[in-house]
């Protein structure tokens, strides 16, 4: 059974470990064909060919599939589904804007953020913001399935499969990309980052919240933030961790001034070691830390930053 | 312009979620029930809008349990103008799938011909993120998910997206379906007299086989069980022990 797996590239660029995580989940479906689409997606093709476990990929290069528009991605994932059973790709904001329009346009239901694959119809997803846990069987012919790739590990390398040139299906023509905005940092990528510190409203401000950031950069990790954070201006929203931000399970998470909500656990809490500073001793972060301190963090983290020296 | 807006009935975001014992879902009898939060910031969006005389009339939709009225007369307190519910299922246990439900609002939207769909971006108990999008395909339509800003312009629109990398923004052809993020705006809360006025506003009631619609699942919920939970960790009395207690573990 062959399975199409959409691979995650931005401005040509492969996201290597988002892909080859959804990669070692597709294998458990079928033989894995990867979808390289954009602008330009011929290098990203050539690096998703090397992934283990990818028995061919296929590359559609054309303007309509630049910036990853929805309307132009579906109809080309469409246009090549007759040959798959399964259409999969990572859980990114991407692939969210992009699969149940295939799905729709297929008449087949999409199965988000599926957490383990049980056989080809059945997969688990979290649901009710991570306090529950479905098993899913799909009555449908076609199955469309985004992977949340923080339960998976990153394929391996293999020799390269072969890589074909497809086209582009019709433009409809439907939407144009205006402009993205987005930080350049040379702090590892959140979701796939070994340590994630993250900061919530008790910052109390965007110069303190550096306070975080210089945590981090200490420690060779990313930066998280709560939705608190976010709305009050500390942090931008692609570090926002959670049920509708990003979901992440690094080696080590440290949470500083973050009550612990149940949306924010939803994002973190399958890290190997949770940490968390909080001032009040209640706080339910408290409740899923491996180590927690009590402190205030203007004092504490000061601190912690000198003593990792 | 007309502008649609669904909107979903489920568990309050600050109830505490029960998984039952015997597998078979959540439990949400006698449970607090509410607006899906992004759904209330649709709304929100659209009286906007409507107050900045881009839009006329703003009708709201949900698609459930008969008790959904609820949350329709919370949309029309806070300034939708008429609401539709579209009874599908009878037990509250019963979700209507995102596939289905973009299949019930497409009929509405042939029906009802708005310039413009508001949807929320996710809802809080299924976590799908996928029903503005199914819309959006379903009627051939431009979609502008994740907004964090929308800008009407005459034939099209100014999306600015909450994606991976930052933010992104698309020029979508009207009509066209947008789905809200957290951070489009602060929706406002009913007035007592606003509630009193909305149980005058139009409620028309209608079935999901008026529409000819089949809403049954596609896919079959085989258990609900909890999540693993974690072990209670230890509380350090210091930074100096969370040093070495980091140390120990080898995570720095
Ligand atoms: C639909 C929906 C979706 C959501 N999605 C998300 C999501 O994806 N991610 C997310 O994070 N949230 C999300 N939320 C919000 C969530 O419910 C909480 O409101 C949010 O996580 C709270 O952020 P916080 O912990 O930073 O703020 P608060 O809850 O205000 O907590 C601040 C904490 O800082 C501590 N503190 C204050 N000062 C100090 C100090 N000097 N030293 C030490 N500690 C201090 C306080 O004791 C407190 O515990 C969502 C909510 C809704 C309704
Ligand atoms: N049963 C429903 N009735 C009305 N609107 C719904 C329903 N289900 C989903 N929606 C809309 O679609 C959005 C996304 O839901 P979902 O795709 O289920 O995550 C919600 O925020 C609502 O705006």
């Amino acid at each position: 059974m062959a399975v199409l797996l959409l691979a995650e590239v931005t401005d040509g660029e492969l996201a290597l470990d988002a892909t080859a995580k959804t990669v070692t989940a597709a294998a458990e479906l079928g033989e894995v064909t990867v979808l390289c689409c954009g602008t330009s997606a011929a290098a990203a093709g050539d690096a998703a060919a090397k992934i283990e476990g990818v028995a061919k990929v296929l590359v559609a290069e054309n303007e309509s599939l630049g910036h990853r528009l929805a309307e132009s991605t579906a109809a080309l994932i469409v246009s090549l589904a007759d040959d798959y059973e399964h259409i999969v790709a990572p859980a990114t904001t991407d692939a969210k804007n992009v699969l149940p329009r295939v799905a729709a346009l297929l008449d087949v239901m999409v199965i988000s953020d599926v957490s383990a694959v049980v056989d080809g119809d059945t997969f688990e997803r979290p649901v009710y913001a991570g306090n529950a846990v479905q098993t899913v069987k799909s009555k449908d012919v076609k199955k469309v399935v985004s992977i949340r790739t923080s339960t998976f590990d990153a394929a391996g390398e293999q020799g390269a499969a072969p890589v074909e040139t497809v086209n582009a299906a019709e433009d409809p023509g439907l939407s144009e990309w205006v402009e993205d905005k987005v930080a350049e940092s040379d702090r590892p990528e959140l979701t796939s980052a070994g340590v994630v510190v993250s900061g919530g409203r008790g910052l109390g401000s965007e110069e303190d919240f550096e306070l975080i950031e210089k945590l981090a950069d200490k420690l060779g990790g990313a930066v998280g933030a709560s939705r608190a954070a976010v709305d009050s201006g500390y942090a931008p929203n692609d570090w926002q961790v959670g049920q509708t931000g990003k979901v992440v399970a690094p080696d080590l998470y440290i949470a500083v001034g973050i009550s612990g909500a149940i949306q924010h656990l939803a994002g973190m809490k399958d890290s190997k070691i949770i940490v968390a500073i909080n001032k009040d001793e209640e706080a339910p972060i408290f409740q899923v830390a491996d180590y927690g301190l009590v402190a205030d963090l203007f004092t504490a983290l000061p601190e912690l930053i000198e003593k990792l020296d | 312009m007309k502008v649609l807006v669904p909107v979903k009935r489920v568990i309050d975001y600050n109830v505490k979620v029960r998984v039952k014992a015997d597998g078979s879902g959540v439990d949400l009898a006698n449970v607090k029930m509410s607006m899906n939060p992004f759904d209330e910031i649709a709304v929100e969006e659209a009286i906007r809008l409507k107050e900045a005389g881009k839009v006329e009339e703003i009708v709201a939709v949900s698609i459930g349990v008969k008790q959904a009225q609820e949350t329709l007369r919370t949309a029309l307190a806070m300034g939708a103008d008429r609401a539709i519910l579209v009874v599908a299922a009878e037990d509250v246990h019963q979700d209507i799938e995102p596939l289905a439900v973009a299949k019930i609002l497409a009929k509405v939207v042939e029906e009802e011909q708005p310039g413009l769909v508001i949807a929320g971006k996710q809802a809080i108990d299924n976590d799908m993120n996928a029903t503005g999008q199914m819309l959006a395909a379903l009627l051939g339509w431009s979609q502008g998910t994740f907004a964090s800003k929308l800008a009407i312009e005459g034939d099209h629109a100014l999306v600015t997206r909450e994606v991976d990398g930052g933010l992104q923004t698309v020029k979508v052809k009207m009509p066209t379906i947008v789905t809200v993020d957290l951070r489009l705006n602060e929706p406002r809360y009913a007035s007592l007299p606003n509630i009193m006025k909305a149980k005058k506003k139009p409620l028309e009631e209608k079935t999901a086989a008026d529409y000819g619609v089949d809403v049954t699942p596609r896919l079959e919920i085989v258990t609900t069980s909890e999540p693993p939970q974690r072990a209670a960790g230890v509380k350090v009395g210091s930074v100096d022990e969370l040093v070495a207690k980091l140390k120990e573990a080898g995570a720095v």
